[in-house]
């Protein structure tokens, strides 16, 4: 079972639990269900998230102050489970997983049916140490990070770990939401598509355009957009930038 | 007892506290600067250069003063580490110092750090000033507030200084923004102020404060004829003066080694800083350590009247440190401090800063015999807090 392997170049939505409401949370999800895109990745909001830049920071707060927590996005997974048709994959930090508990976080994934989980501050190493103590052997995935500057050896070793997920491909070694030309790059992207082998690479953090989704699908196999998306959730142009896009 | 051990292994880990939890972003940032910790600062040259300036512009070897009001008022020996005449006025210096040359070695011509109260920052702007290096210190837009004085000293000295304007405005924020700006600019040097952060910070800060024990060992020996003492205290916000104070006692498993943590308004007041009580475990900035954070994981804010302790972490080590029992804790209320600083300046004519004013209230909640030798490291001089201390005593 592969759920990241398309037969197309993938499009992958970022949106952050509870904002800009939970009601509104839950239509956006809807919504996304029925856009031509491949896969949902849905942040789970932190005080401290330091990957992160000013957008997605912005509307972790905004769903703090909205009163968030785990289990309740858990809870709302469940019920919402039969509506949910796209892949679901959940990011979040560290501390919110080891929080909830390993063993106890990777069972409510399971029956939430999210299909991978993306921990950025738990690198490979880490994770390791952590998932070495849990008894309960999940079936749910790791997706891991890897930048232009990550070393080839490592980014074979990396996409090994993401057999069953994908790797995500930071296209600028920058926080979320930046502002970069893709062009400069691409043959960087391409070399590391070619050390990942037969893992599905997908490239995030700052595309915003249709014109950066083209390039950056000339050479991997998906994008993930998340700041633009949320920028234009703010502004109440969702439907507007999705087509667009 | 669980084993204890003041050395972290090769992932970094005391116990089971630390490591690296950090962003692939930052993994060659990282693995960069434990190459640079492991080779440069073992050498003969560096250790050199570190001493010299430790001497020349520091000041040290700083004294261990007899205090002997403090000692007749407590019914034992009191010695004071007096790291209040570091210069800039606390032993943050000598960990800014020794960051500031390793930056240098390693060709790095930026150094990026964070400061709450401002004194790492004053600490750091100063080293970079003196080895020429540009400094760009990210400070809470509330402290910025807050600590007008400091902010003034780190701009005369040439430091940029930033806002960290996201999350509450404090410390914690300051430091979540250093780290993004190490991300998006791996070639500057990220100078972090106390044993936090990842695999390497704690072990090199801890190494570079370790000199303050490494003194108290000779002049105690040369006082009293006897290099160990019965108690060591020193105040805990991340743990650097601690870490630096306890570091070759560590092993000397008769030391009492006593950490100070701030319980501001009261322990269970809901505004307390005392993460060695209050805090469970959990990731901050790049560790796996103690952390006051709610059941959802969410970092809470801390409080205390001091700012140097108003942090909801401390170091990994020192979580290993008081888990397997090699450290006591006591928490000291925000007014048990104040009546602290006053009986000091008046007993010993040192006013001391707000943070090593709880290390010095401890010594009320402990017991100790006439032949008992204890040492208190005064971490820094209240010239800081001076405003708050004509607030409160109404001078
Ligand atoms: C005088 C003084 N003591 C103690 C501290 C607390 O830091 P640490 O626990 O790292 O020593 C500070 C921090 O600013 C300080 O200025």
């Amino acid at each position: 079972m592969k759920p990241f392997q398309f037969n197309h170049k993938a499009v992958g939505i970022f949106l952050t639990a509870f904002y800009p409401s939970k009601e509104r949370f839950v239509d956006l999800l809807l919504d996304l269900q029925q856009q031509a895109i491949d896969f949902i990745e849905i942040g789970i909001p932190y005080s401290d998230p330091i990957a992160d830049g000013p957008v997605i920071q912005a509307t972790s707060e905004v769903a703090l102050a909205n009163g968030f927590s785990v289990s309740e996005l858990f809870d709302l997974l469940d019920e919402l489970q039969d509506q949910l048709q796209k892949p679901t994959v959940l990011m979040g930090y560290g501390n919110q997983v080891i929080q909830f508990g390993m063993e106890a976080f990777l069972q409510r994934c399971e029956k939430a049916n999210i299909q991978a989980l993306i921990f950025p501050d738990l690198p490979l190493e880490m994770l390791e140490h952590h998932i070495a103590t849990t008894t309960h052997k999940s079936k749910v995935p790791f997706v891991h990070l890897v930048t232009p500057n990550t070393a080839d050896e490592r980014i074979a070793h990396i996409a090994k770990a993401c057999t069953n997920s994908f790797v995500y491909l930071v296209g600028n070694a920058q926080t979320t939401g930046g502002s970069y030309a893709l062009e400069a790059q691409l043959e960087r992207y391409a070399a590391i598509k070619t050390l990942c082998g037969n893992v599905p690479v997908f490239l995030g953090f700052g595309i915003d355009s249709r014109e950066k989704k083209a390039l950056a699908h000339s050479v991997t196999d998906g994008v993930i957009i998340g700041s633009a998306y949320l920028q234009a959730v703010k502004n109440g142009k969702e439907q507007h930038f999705l087509a667009s896009i | 007892m669980k084993t204890f051990s003041h050395r972290p292994n090769d992932r970094g880990f005391y116990g089971e506290f630390g490591g690296a939890y950090i962003p692939e972003l930052l993994h060659n940032n990282v693995e960069e600067l434990k190459v640079a910790f492991e080779t440069i600062c073992h050498e003969a040259t560096f250790n050199q250069a570190y001493t010299d300036l430790l001497k020349q512009f520091v000041g040290r070897p700083t004294p261990l003063y007899f205090a002997p009001q403090l000692s007749k008022k407590h019914h034992t020996n009191i010695f004071l580490k007096r790291e209040d005449l570091c210069h800039t006025g606390a032993h943050k210096i000598n960990n800014t110092i020794g960051q500031a040359l390793l930056a240098k070695r390693m060709g790095k011509t930026t150094i990026v750090a964070e400061t709450g109260a401002g004194q790492h920052g004053v600490a750091t702007a100063t080293v970079c000033a003196l080895m020429n290096l540009n400094c760009i210190v990210f400070m809470g837009e509330k402290d910025i507030e807050r600590q007008a004085p400091n902010v003034a000293r780190m701009k005369l000295l040439g430091a940029e200084v930033l806002p960290a304007s996201s999350g509450s405005k404090t410390l914690k924020d300051a430091t979540n923004e250093a780290l993004r700006f190490w991300i998006n600019h791996p070639e500057t040097y990220y100078l972090i102020g106390s044993v936090v952060g990842p695999h390497p910070y704690p072990a090199m800060v801890a190494h570079f404060q370790a000199v303050i024990s490494e003194e108290i060992k000779v002049q105690l020996q040369a006082q009293t004829g006897n290099s160990q003492p019965t108690a060591i205290l020193a105040c805990v916000g991340g743990g650097s003066n601690a870490a630096g104070a306890f570091y070759h006692y560590f092993e000397a498993e008769n030391v009492r080694l006593i950490a100070v943590e701030a319980a501001g308004e009261g322990l269970h007041s809901g505004k307390s800083a005392a993460t060695s009580l209050l805090g469970t475990p959990g990731i901050l900035h790049g560790s796996f350590s103690l952390v006051m954070q709610t059941n959802d994981g969410q970092v809470v804010e801390p409080h205390s009247i001091s700012a140097g302790l108003d942090y909801h972490g401390i170091g990994p080590l020192h979580a290993h440190a008081i888990q397997s029992k090699r450290a006591e804790t006591i928490a000291i209320t925000d007014e048990e401090a104040l009546e602290a600083v006053k009986t000091c300046s008046r007993l010993e004519g040192i006013i001391p800063a707000l943070e090593s004013a709880h290390a010095l209230a401890a010594l009320n909640q402990l017991n100790f015999k006439p032949e008992d030798v204890v040492v208190v490291n005064l971490s820094g001089r209240g010239d800081k807090d001076m405003n708050t201390y004509m607030n409160h005593f109404d001078l």
